[in-house]
């Protein structure tokens, strides 16, 4: 048996590669696959945590945490596509109307 | 066996997020976030959560990457990240920031919850137990879900519609 704390290694890797992502790429589609990426390492910490606490509440939370995604990038996709249509260009770094 | 399960899982999840952050194409790095989801649908299958691992290949592997497939296609951003970049010093400073963040992981890593053995070697029951809580514990929420992507299926609806 693989202890617990590996995955939440592994959980932890993967999350701040998410966020290098995030922080790096420019472009929106890539942002967002970053994303998902950061979510699908919160699920890998919450299965582990909860088949150490013995528990299948990890595995329901992960459930959640899936659906949300699944609404979350139908409308973030659609945004960019909106935002592709007022544009024509993909750059975050243009996207700066409600800057401040 | 099952430590050589996860390594390779692991390595195959690393490798392809690598791939996502470095690979400039972003039809590449979709084919590596295909990657990235079924490793970890892998990881599901050792943590012995099956109905995680099967729900990840549909709405993961299958539905997003479809979707982002498809707005790829439809937005053809191919070279769009080859021009000069303003920010270029600015974003190194990502990697000192993400450094910070992983040192912190370690410490609390080493320090907290996870020291010694469980409470008990005791499989929580697979998705029989999953599908009880589901139905009774966590009843609310899941309409809730339900509603929520309802208002996302609306939501997608408006904001992608042509204005006439």
């Amino acid at each position: 048996m693989v202890p617990e704390s590996y995955y939440v290694a592994l959980s932890a890797v993967l999350f701040s590669m998410g966020v290098l992502g995030v922080l790096v790429r420019r472009n929106p589609l890539v942002i967002f696959m970053s994303i998902e990426m950061m979510l699908n390492a919160a699920n890998v910490a919450l299965v582990a945590f909860g088949q150490r606490y013995n528990t299948a509440e990890g595995q329901v939370l992960v459930f959640f945490v899936m659906c949300v995604a699944a609404a979350e990038v139908a409308v973030g996709l659609a945004i960019i596509v909106v935002i592709f249509r007022l544009r024509r260009r993909l750059s975050v770094d243009e996207l700066s109307l409600m800057r401040w | 066996m099952q430590l050589g399960a996860f390594v390779i899982l692991a390595v195959l999840v690393v490798g392809s997020a690598a791939g996502l952050i470095l690979k400039r194409n972003p039809i590449h790095g979709a084919l590596f976030l295909v990657v990235n989801l079924a490793s970890v649908a892998g990881l599901y299958l050792t943590l012995r959560a099956e109905f995680l691992a099967t729900a990840q290949v549909i709405v993961y592997a299958g539905a997003i990457a479809v979707l982002f497939v498809f707005a790829i296609m439809v937005l053809i951003p191919g070279k769009d990240e080859t021009g000069p970049d303003p920010l270029r010093g600015q974003r190194w400073l990502a990697v000192p920031v993400v450094g910070v963040f992983l040192l912190l992981s370690a410490l609390i890593l080493r320090s907290a919850a996870l020291k010694g053995p469980g409470p008990a070697a005791h499989v929580p029951g697979g998705i029989e137990a999953v599908g009880r809580l589901l139905f009774t514990d966590y009843l609310f929420p899941f309409e809730v879900t339900s509603f929520l992507l309802l208002a996302a299926i609306v939501g997608v609806l408006t904001l992608a519609k042509r204005k006439a």
